[in-house]
């Protein structure tokens, strides 16, 4: 659904791993949108379980909150991509207990 | 609503924990609010509806407490049927921990005291295996020596309990009049009068005054004392996090809804409810120490509040000679106490007059004359 714009100019590129599959991304662009044009959604919510997926893409709605490298809750469009960076859902409540 | 039978001034736990026991019990009941920016405890509250540990210096606040607790259950469902709105209680017991072997020993003096030479009924000493034992999911930290549990202790919403008074305040035919702050309350011949913004009279033959730190303020022009003092607590509240802990602790509890609300300072600040970086940092250290897993929450929101304290910090139940119909009454503890005031205190106020031990509870207790 999402893809970058056609007239986009072509740039060094990085490559991430979005739930473990190696991913190539633009150098500068965000986790957040990362996560959307490869997996459409970002996390289910902890109480109501619902899909969400990131909206205000400016550090505002909380909607874009992944796990980063392993850190939790973080908020995926506030991260610019990095070579070797871990990207995964948030599927549903957290536990910080292993 | 034509004059009320009683008016209350303060639409906080207090307030309408009380309007709602008189209007289930017949009465006319008008609750006029203070401003938006007054001081509002119930707004900032950690949630607990707690027992164990209180009233040592107070034997009559440990025995109002733990009737408190028993009536909570029987509140909650009624009170979830006349507001609709669900409160979110549960008594699974609570747990205070200790942070040392001495720390331990120490609990169980001053719980021993409170029960007469033993521990008091329904509270056990657990020592960190069996603690750990009951919090299966939450690994204790090594400082954890072990908690004292009491069996009356449980946890409430407390946004949802305050929604659902007001509610059911509203339901029962009662009116709420918000953004009134009272300016003046003065005698007449058939009761009381109040003077509220723009000029604006209500008349009742019975007042009472539940108005938080406010009072003292609103009720001294009439020479009566009300001795409180703010005492500032900040708290601390994580993301929403899958189950782990399964009851109330003193300083940490997890919401129904999965955050983890970790509390809170003890601060004498004046009207000061501002948030603290040095505070925060002693809140999740605290925090840390009892269950270092913790450290990889989000911490999301730091907020503070300022509870009303009496001297000894009991509640302040008074209803001046001089002054039939009139009432004040406030407490640090309005939602352990929510279940009694709805029902006992409700009662004797509709008596007029304390009874048992709510005779304790008189601003009378601070003025014990000194021997010449």
């Amino acid at each position: 659904m999402f893809r970058p714009l056609p007239d986009s100019p072509e740039g060094p590129t990085v490559t991430v791993f979005v739930e473990g599959q190696p991913v190539v991304a633009r150098d500068g662009e965000t986790a957040a949108s990362v996560l959307l044009r490869h997996l459409g959604t970002a996390r289910i919510t902890p109480v109501s379980e619902s899909p969400r997926a990131p909206f205000c893409m400016m550090g505002c709605c909380f909607d874009c909150l992944a796990e980063i490298d392993g850190k939790g809750s973080t908020q995926s469009c506030l991260v610019p991509v990095r070579e070797g960076m871990t990207i995964a859902r948030q599927m549903g409540a957290r536990k910080v207990v292993a | 609503m034509a004059q009320p039978d009683y008016i209350v001034i303060g639409a906080g736990t207090v307030g309408v924990s009380l309007a709602y026991g008189l209007q289930k019990r017949g009465q006319a009941v008008c609750v006029v609010d203070g401003g938006a920016r007054d001081f509002r405890a119930a707004r900032a509250n950690f949630g607990l509806v707690w027992v164990q540990g209180k009233g040592g210096n107070l034997p009559a606040y440990a025995r109002w407490t733990a009737e408190s607790a028993a009536l909570w259950p029987g509140f909650r469902d009624a009170l979830e049927q006349c507001s609709g709105i669900g409160v979110d209680y549960q008594k699974p017991g609570g747990l205070a921990f200790s942070l040392s072997e001495q720390a331990l020993r120490d609990r169980r003096a001053v719980l021993e005291v409170i029960g007469g030479g033993a521990l008091p009924e329904g509270v056990e000493m657990l020592d960190r295996d069996a603690l750990q034992a009951r919090l299966p999911d939450a690994p204790l930290g090594p400082d954890v020596a072990g908690a004292s549990y009491g069996a009356s202790d449980g946890h409430v919403n407390p946004l949802k309990l305050l929604a659902a008074l007001q509610q059911g305040v509203l339901q029962l035919g009662g009116e709420i009049l918000w953004d009134w702050p009272v300016q003046t309350l003065r005698t007449t011949d058939h009761g009381y009068e109040l003077t509220g913004p723009d000029g604006a009279k209500l008349r009742a033959a019975n007042v009472i005054v539940a108005a938080g730190l406010a009072t003292s303020g609103i009720v001294a022009p009439l020479g009566i004392d009300s001795p409180l003092r703010p005492q500032r607590g900040q708290l601390l509240v994580t993301e929403r996090m899958a189950p782990m802990l399964p009851m109330p602790c003193s300083g940490l509890r997890q919401t129904a809804d999965g955050t983890v609300m970790i509390g809170a300072t003890h601060e004498d600040v004046g009207l000061d409810t501002g948030t603290t970086q040095a505070s925060a940092t002693i809140l999740a250290e605290r925090a840390l120490r009892i269950l270092p897993a913790l450290g990889g929450a989000r911490i999301v929101r730091q907020w503070s509040g300022l509870r009303v304290l009496s001297p000894d910090g009991g509640p302040l139940y008074t209803q001046p000679e001089s002054y039939p119909g009139l009432w004040t009454v406030s407490c640090h503890s309005g939602v352990t106490l929510a279940a009694v005031h709805a029902e006992r205190l409700a009662e004797q106020i509709l008596a007029g007059a304390l009874t048992g031990d709510t005779r304790h509870f008189s601003e009378d207790r601070f003025h014990v004359p000194t021997p010449a």
